[in-house]
């Protein structure tokens, strides 16, 4: 592949000009490297910087911009009836010239029109590789003359790497925040795309879910509804059953690992439990629906409950189970933090441990614990695997734990899984899911981060 | 009654009301140690049933049943020619001899809809296997020797598990029994699970090619978030002042470490699919995604190897006349390495059980084919385990449990390793 044989020649270019540009100081001053001003490393180094990384940005935005420029010029000289298809349309045209130019599956057959496009996409293609080619040498070699045409013996060679390598770190930590421009952008243009079919209002405040697009004009049921309030009223059931498992058995252990348990079984039960934190989810989904849904249908048929085979109790029990750990090892740390001068004085004052931990520790660890809590909960909002394979798919608006509801993420991956066109509501609507999923988590997590913080300082 | 005598009875009284009350209190302290050793006991108990209930039904997948037939590796149909040549090998009918053999086994069986039962009793890719064997020994050719083949799932989950929910027909289950006399069933080490790619039959289904979708995933992850994090990490740690700059990058990365992971599939869905135009169900984007995930996990562990290493390190290194940047490079940052592993490790392990942002990028399709460069397509191992989860037959039940003792078993290694590199790196300065 073209990108790799461009990795492994980056990499040998680099091992070469590093040998060289040290090699070339030394020269300078016939070995005698006293005469230099930096380590004769460092000259190599700065060769080698020179002549990759301007090579390696340039490619690097040349590949990020050449798929849309080619598809724009391809568009461009497409015949004007073409051009005249509304855009929705036009993108479809587009993508089919250029799945037909790479050999891909295409949605109809190319006709002429299309064939010709596709060469001229083809043709347009190969001189970007051979430009790319091109400017990537050209590049290297006046990267590779600029810096060996400044090394001399008194030139500052160190200096110069240094501020290079500390800009490298600048951009290193800058993909975080490139990150979370990326999440908000990506999400927030296709949700505003959706939002132009969908009226906010609607999305917000319908009751009904059902994201069905009419194919036919006329096919029945198929007008397609995004009311959001039952996938929010499943996430929200499914995550308080979830908390009502996690919490108390979290915190629970908690309290008994730090307060009760001596140091031999803490040291056993701890990373035992962190175990339960590693599991993928994929396997806990296994498990809610291969074990204990069946495991509840059936405890529900010998009570004569209808206990329906993908329940949110099912999908909720073992999310609770999953979150078991985040909880007790949140809560263990606050509760380590409350200082023992604390328990002491309780003590003192004859009060047993179970008093001194329900009336002196928690109290005064409870905006921590309230923290982790909050973040546990984001947690299961945020969670998939679990509800994709044990809760259902039809969204109800129940709140009887044993019938089948769905949540946000199930409807995400039901809507992007599968045959998606980007003009749908049906597959935008994943992208308006995806923004209030972020939303709702963000501000859990900032006010749960908040919480333990401020908590955190008051011992201090 | 004189003042002292009253005391004496109020005293006994409070003795009286404390010693009735510290029972309860007591009791009360018993009570909720062991609510909390219950609450310690519910975690460790329902690990145990997840355990166990997947390790039982899976175990059974690493066996395979197998059917011995005498097939006459008839010269006519496999060469006519006698040209020997691997082409010809290659295309010879080999599931016409397996169906000879069966008939010849059975000479009862007459009615075609019989005879097709008969013949699902051996597996579709028992064809592939014979070939295999007369590819390798083209001399056997002309002999007629008895061959071990892979049978059907339905006749391997009889075998296995007995009636039960068995889907096979009663006069099938009476050839299986004669089968079964004649000492021509056996179970033998199920090779194909480690060999094959995902296949309709179960089978003939396997993990390799999830392992390798995997392995080429992981590399990238690895290759990128490694350098990426420790020098992000660095720079927040050693270069920046603390400034709103600094803090807006470090309440961004903590925010990033919350995100739900479907929020990073719909990321990678958008830029480098849609955007970037980067090949779909490939392990590049894959790779791309579960990097951008497990960067925070790890430039907050580099983080905290970084603030422990002491500054006596750094005082001396910079007394010496190094640089800021020879300091931190050629002192600091070897002593905070093991520790910037561990958490690396740590993040691996999340991302090899991550399956949420691949579903989203398309690595959720049927890939039969073992990928051979991240730029194929490729389905994961957690992804496997989600699509086999979903195929109702028993027999890729039993092969789900086994995928996730095979995935269970990667990340048990994977933590073992970084509580190996904690235990032998730790230094008390």
């Amino acid at each position: 592949m073209n990108l790799f044989v461009y990795f492994i020649v980056f990499i040998l270019l680099s091992i070469g000009a590093y040998w060289y540009g040290r090699r070339y100081s030394l020269s300078l001053v016939s070995g005698d490297h006293r005469k230099l001003h930096s380590l004769p490393q460092y000259y190599g180094y700065y060769v080698a910087l020179w002549t990759v990384l301007p090579a390696c940005l340039m490619m690097l935005l040349w590949l990020f911009l050449d798929q849309s420029m080619i598809v724009h010029l391809v568009s461009v000289a497409l015949p004007e009836k073409i051009k005249a298809l509304p855009p929705d349309e036009l993108g479809l045209y587009l993508n089919d010239v250029v799945n037909l130019a790479r050999g891909n599956i295409t949605s109809s057959e190319g006709d002429a029109v299309m064939q010709q496009a596709a060469a001229h996409y083809q043709h347009l293609w190969r001189i970007s590789h051979v430009a790319l080619g091109i400017a990537v040498l050209g590049a290297v070699v006046a990267g590779a003359a600029f810096s060996l045409h400044r090394i001399q013996p008194d030139f500052r060679s160190r200096p110069g790497v240094e501020r290079l390598v500390k800009w490298l770190l600048i951009i290193s930590s800058s993909v975080a925040i490139l990150t979370t421009v990326g999440i908000v952008l990506s999400v927030l243009f296709e949700a505003i795309r959706f939002f132009r079919i969908i009226p906010l209002t609607d999305f917000l405040f319908g009751l009904q879910w059902s994201p069905q697009m009419a194919i036919r004009e006329d096919q029945v049921g198929a007008s397609g509804a995004f009311g959001v309030v039952p996938l929010f009223a499943g996430t929200i059931l499914i995550a308080l059953i979830a908390m009502l498992v996690a919490v108390p058995v979290g915190l629970m252990s908690a309290i008994y690992l730090v307060e009760f348990a001596n140091s031999r079984v803490r040291a056993w039960v701890k990373p035992l439990l962190e175990i339960l934190a590693g599991i993928p989810t994929v396997v806990y989904g296994f498990f809610a629906a291969l074990v204990v849904a069946p495991a509840l249908r059936g405890a529900g048929e010998s009570v004569g409950l209808q206990v329906s085979s993908e329940s949110a109790l099912a999908a909720g029990l073992v999310m609770g189970i999953m979150i078991i750990p985040f909880v007790s090892s949140l809560s263990d740390d606050v509760i380590n933090a409350v200082p023992q001068a604390m328990r002491d004085g309780s003590y003192a004052l004859g009060a047993t441990r179970a008093e001194t931990i329900s009336r002196v520790v928690v109290p005064s660890a409870l905006p921590g614990i309230v923290g982790g809590v909050l973040l546990a909960v984001s947690r299961a909002i945020g969670e998939t695997m679990i509800v994709v394979m044990a809760a259902g798919l039809t969204a109800n608006l129940t709140v009887n734990p044993l019938d089948s509801v769905t949540t946000i993420t199930v409807q995400i991956v039901t809507l992007l899984v599968g045959d998606q066109e980007f003009d749908s509501p049906k597959t935008l609507a994943a992208f308006a899911l995806g923004l209030v999923l972020f939303i709702a988590t963000l501000l859990l997590n900032v006010l749960a981060l908040h919480m333990v913080r401020k908590y955190r300082e008051e011992y201090e | 009654m004189s003042k002292l005598q009253k005391a004496a009875v109020k005293r006994r009284d409070i003795r009286e009301a404390v010693e009735l009350g510290l029972k309860v209190r007591k009791r009360r302290n018993r009570r909720f140690r062991h609510l909390g050793f219950m609450a310690v006991l519910t975690g460790m108990l329902l690990l145990a049933i997840m355990f166990v209930s997947i390790a039982s039904k899976g175990y059974s997948a690493f066996q395979r049943t197998e059917i011995q037939l005498d097939i006459k590796l008839d010269s006519d149909v496999i060469d006519p020619g006698e040209s020997r040549s691997k082409d010809v090998l290659m295309r010879a009918d080999y599931t016409g001899l397996i169906k000879a053999s069966l008939r010849e086994l059975f000479p009862e069986v007459k009615k075609r809809k019989q005879k097709r039962a008969l013949y699902r009793l051996v597996s579709s890719g028992a064809g592939d296997q014979l070939r295999e064997k007369v590819i390798q020994d083209p001399s056997l050719i002309g002999q007629r020797i008895p061959v071990w083949l892979i049978a059907d799932d339905d006749l391997d989950q009889y075998y296995k598990h007995g009636e039960g929910q068995s889907r096979l027909k009663d006069y099938q289950l009476q050839w299986v029994a004669r089968l079964n006399a004649d000492h021509r069933l056996r179970l033998a080490f199920n090779s194909t699970f480690f060999t094959a790619g995902d296949s309709r039959e179960p089978e003939l289904a396997g993990i390799r090619g999830a392992l390798t979708g995997s392995f080429f995933v992981i590399l990238i992850t690895l290759g990128l978030s490694l350098p990426l994090g420790v020098l992000a990490a660095i720079y927040l740690e050693e270069f920046a002042g603390r400034n709103r700059w600094t803090d807006f990058i470090e309440v961004n990365i903590n925010n990033l470490a919350a995100v739900p992971s479907i929020v990073f599939g719909l990321l990678g869905l958008a830029v480098f699919i849609n955007f970037m135009g980067l090949p779909r169900s490939a392990p590049l984007v894959g790779g791309l995604v579960l990097t951008l995930m497990t960067l925070p996990t790890i430039i907050i562990a580099s983080r905290a190897a970084l603030k422990s290493v002491p500054p006596s390190i750094r005082e001396a290194a910079l007394g010496m006349g190094a640089s800021k940047t020879q300091m931190i490079f050629q002192h600091v940052l070897p002593l905070a390495m093991p520790g910037m592993l561990t958490g690396t490790i740590i993040g691996m392990a999340q991302a090899l059980g991550e399956t949420a942002p691949l579903l989203m990028i398309g690595m959720v399709a049927f890939i039969a084919d073992i990928p051979s460069g991240p730029l194929d397509s490729a389905t994961v191992l957690p992804v496997q385990i989600y699509l086999w989860a979903d195929s109702p037959e028993r027999a890729f039940m039993e092969r789900t449990s086994a995928a996730i003792l095979v995935l269970l078993t990667f990340l048990v290694l994977m933590n073992l390793l970084a509580i190996w590199l904690r235990r032998k790196f730790e230094q008390r300065w």
